[in-house]
């Protein structure tokens, strides 16, 4: 599939000649899995590995836990209970899905990090950061929907909450949230519908998966240098890379093996840390929770929602030039999507032609402050709104845009990069030169 | 502002209002050890025991327990009552039969009555539905260190009150140290000596609410036993597996990166 020139498959039984003439099936996971990977990718590049496992895991622990699960408002409470009770192992399978829901976050936040700092997401692999950033969109959604489904209080609070958003769209804001709930406010219809929707969408998700790794198998693997795979003859490529198989498939798996050890710890000893106390009360449309927290991966751009308060300047600017339809929560929402529509846009944004951060030494500290950024933001979007986190909020929210919109921008006109290694290879070598040790105790692998 | 809804939320749903986050300053929660904290922690059986003694005799003249199951009392790593037992214990409870369209004795197939009172919570899953412990500064590490906090919450709520009582809206209220807000609507449910236990346990009010709130943390997560056994189960194969790769994925790449030296170039 990709560019980098690389052996291909050649059946060679007569079985496999008559089959891949009429479905080159194995030819198309031969080449998949042998893929010329750059042989320098460091340990950020292992969450994909990560990512792809974990939306196995919760399709299938999703699809057994549906098998027992009943999507009604006065079982739903009740069916989630019975699982936790009465189906064997059912314990074990919801606090899988529910602490898979934040590993899922945690590796796709390392690993859109990965791709900022790195600048995975610049010429020629804009179309792998877009279709990423609607993996991530989607990974939001299935996320808020399925948190709905255990009919707990902060399930239908935050349910009312998080589609009051679209009733704050002006003019047809009220009739767009009533058609997502299915009737005035969160009940039946609106559990039916967001079941229905939370077992979709993973599967649209996997089959984005799919277009994500073939566009990026189309342009190669970005690297920590940046620098591209020499292309120009076949042995210049190999000198750059590795297949894929089994190089960075045993790498990827030893990682994958010591976060499932954490996970697995997560899983087994405390649970219910990452939830809400709350969700364990059933929903009641009477009794409103004294705080409304959505699930820690998405305080940071609740944290962005709310800042944006009717006293901030840019809110009363907007709300005089529209007159009055952007109030403040309407921008408010605005903000919210807008803060990840701009990272959508990172690859028009930098301007800057070297692309990873490593050899960028005013860019690594700005990328920096935006990792402090997010994790502020995170923590303010926790936190009751009110002084001071209302003003830390709108300092988090304004570098999270300025990061994108000024920064970005600007770094590569009057940042002066350091000198990149020619070669991956020359990078590869300088990390591996010998006499460094453990890597040549070996000296003769088993055949 | 936030008080105020909290205690209108209290007298709406006598011990509930969800707000455990809000009002976490004013708040006292002990912290008594209990035995099924940290990784190694179990539950104490005739701990269970003593606790399902102060529900039935105190607790359930109000409160329910519906999503428990009686017959998993006696299950293992819980009050592990046998098979007798249970059954005579179910036959305290009269519940209603739709097949029969009567009442009849319970059988261990059916689960604990619901509430009595419409303003009483069922307590099926009250020591999760709580937490004692947050911050500091909402970094969430206190929970890390010493849990959630749900059994003493309760413990301190059992222990908590001061005596003080006020009338608002017709509602008589108690002052209790540990309930957010400050004021609540059920009156002291223990004393102390409330009941006799039958191997002569202690039974002044710090010991029974110690035991009825080890009792609720099981009603909340009756598999505790069997989920840390899987967490260690999961780790230890996870670990051993790490190791095995690590040597594995070491070994694959010992060539490439030993060739990459200037004798071979």
């Amino acid at each position: 599939m990709s560019g980098i020139p690389h052996d291909h498959y050649q059946p060679k039984t007569g079985g496999e000649r008559w089959l891949h003439r009429r479905l080159p099936i194995v030819g198309l996971l031969y080449d998949t899995i042998m893929i010329p990977t750059p042989k320098n990718l460091n340990w950020m590049w292992i969450w994909g590995i990560v990512l792809v496992f974990t939306l196995a895991l919760q399709i299938i622990t999703g699809i057994i836990l549906v098998m027992h699960y009943t999507p009604n408002i006065n079982n739903a409470f009740a069916s989630v209970e019975h699982i936790m009770r009465n189906v064997n192992g059912g314990f074990m399978l919801r606090y899988l899905h529910s602490n898979g829901a934040s590993l899922f976050f945690v590796a796709v936040y390392l690993h859109i990090f990965r791709g900022l700092y790195y600048g995975s997401y610049k010429e020629p692999r804009e179309v792998t950061w877009i279709i990423g950033m609607l993996i991530y969109l989607l990974m939001m959604a299935t996320g808020f929907l399925g948190y709905v489904l255990p009919w707990g209080q902060m399930s239908f609070w935050g349910a009312t909450v998080i589609t009051g958003l679209f009733g704050a769209i002006p003019f047809i804001g009220e009739g767009l949230q009533m058609w997502l709930l299915g009737g005035p406010a969160v009940d039946q219809a609106t559990l039916n519908r967001f079941f229905s929707l939370h077992y979709l969408l993973p599967f649209i998700i996997a089959g984005l998966v799919i277009v994500h790794i073939w566009a990026f198998h189309t342009t190669g693997n970005n690297n920590p240098t940046g620098v591209e795979v020499r292309r120009t003859s076949r042995e210049e490529a190999e000198r750059d890379t590795l297949p894929f198989w089994p190089y960075f498939v045993l790498k990827d798996l030893f990682a994958l093996a010591v976060i499932l050890a954490v996970f697995f710890a997560i899983v087994g000893f405390m649970p219910n840390y990452l939830g809400h106390p709350d969700n364990y009360i059933e929903a009641n449309p009477l009794v409103t929770p004294a705080h409304i927290v959505p699930e820690w991966y998405y305080l940071p751009f609740y944290a962005i929602l709310r800042a944006f308060t009717s006293e901030v300047w840019v809110v009363q600017i907007a709300s005089f030039v529209t007159g009055g339809i952007v109030d403040a929560k309407f921008f408010g929402v605005l903000a919210m999507f807008g803060a990840i529509f701009v990272m959508a846009l990172a690859p028009w944004l930098d301007t800057s032609s070297v692309r990873s951060g490593r050899y960028r030494p005013m860019f690594k500290w700005w990328f920096a402050l935006l990792v402090v950024d997010f994790m502020v933001l995170m923590w303010v979007g926790a936190m009751p709104a009110e002084e001071p986190y209302a003003t830390i909020a709108l300092i988090g929210a304004a570098y999270w845009f300025a990061y994108f919109l000024v920064i970005l921008p600007l770094l590569g006109v009057i940042e002066k990069p350091l000198p990149q290694p020619m070669t991956i290879e020359d990078d590869f070598k300088a990390h591996y030169e010998p006499k460094t040790g453990g890597t040549h105790t070996i000296v003769k692998p088993a055949e | 502002m936030l008080k105020h809804l909290t205690i209108t939320a209290a007298l709406a749903l006598g011990l509930s209002a969800g707000g455990a986050f809000a009002a976490a300053g004013e708040q006292k929660i002990k912290d008594p050890d209990f035995s099924f904290e940290g990784p190694f922690g179990s539950y104490d059986q005739l701990q269970l025991q003593r606790g399902l003694k102060v529900y039935t005799e105190v607790c359930s003249a109000c409160h329910g327990l519906k999503y428990v199951p009686l017959r998993t009392l006696g299950d293992e790593g819980g009050p592990q009552f046998s098979a007798a037992q249970v059954r005579a214990y179910a036959e305290n409870y009269e519940v209603f039969d739709p097949e029969l369209d009567d009442f009849r004795a319970a059988k261990p197939t059916d689960s604990f009555p619901e509430s009595n009172l419409a303003n009483a919570p069922d307590l099926s899953l009250m020591a999760k539905a709580r937490a004692g412990f947050h911050g500091p500064y909402g970094l969430g590490i206190n929970q890390i260190v010493k849990g959630m906090g749900g059994p003493e919450y309760i413990y301190s709520l059992l222990t908590g009150y001061t005596g003080e009582q006020k009338e608002e809206a017709g509602a008589v209220l108690y002052e209790n140290t540990a309930y957010p807000g400050g004021w609540i609507a059920m009156g002291p449910p223990l004393v102390g000596e409330d009941v006799e236990f039958d191997d002569g346990h202690a039974n002044d009010l710090s010991a029974e609410s110690k035991d009825v709130a080890a009792f609720l943390m099981w009603t909340a997560e009756p598999k505790l036993a069997a989920r840390k056994q899987a967490g260690f189960v999961g780790v230890g194969m996870l670990v051993l597996l790490s190791v095995l790769l690590y040597f594995t994925n070491k070994r694959i790449w010992a060539p490439v990166k030993r060739r990459e030296g200037p004798g071979k170039d």
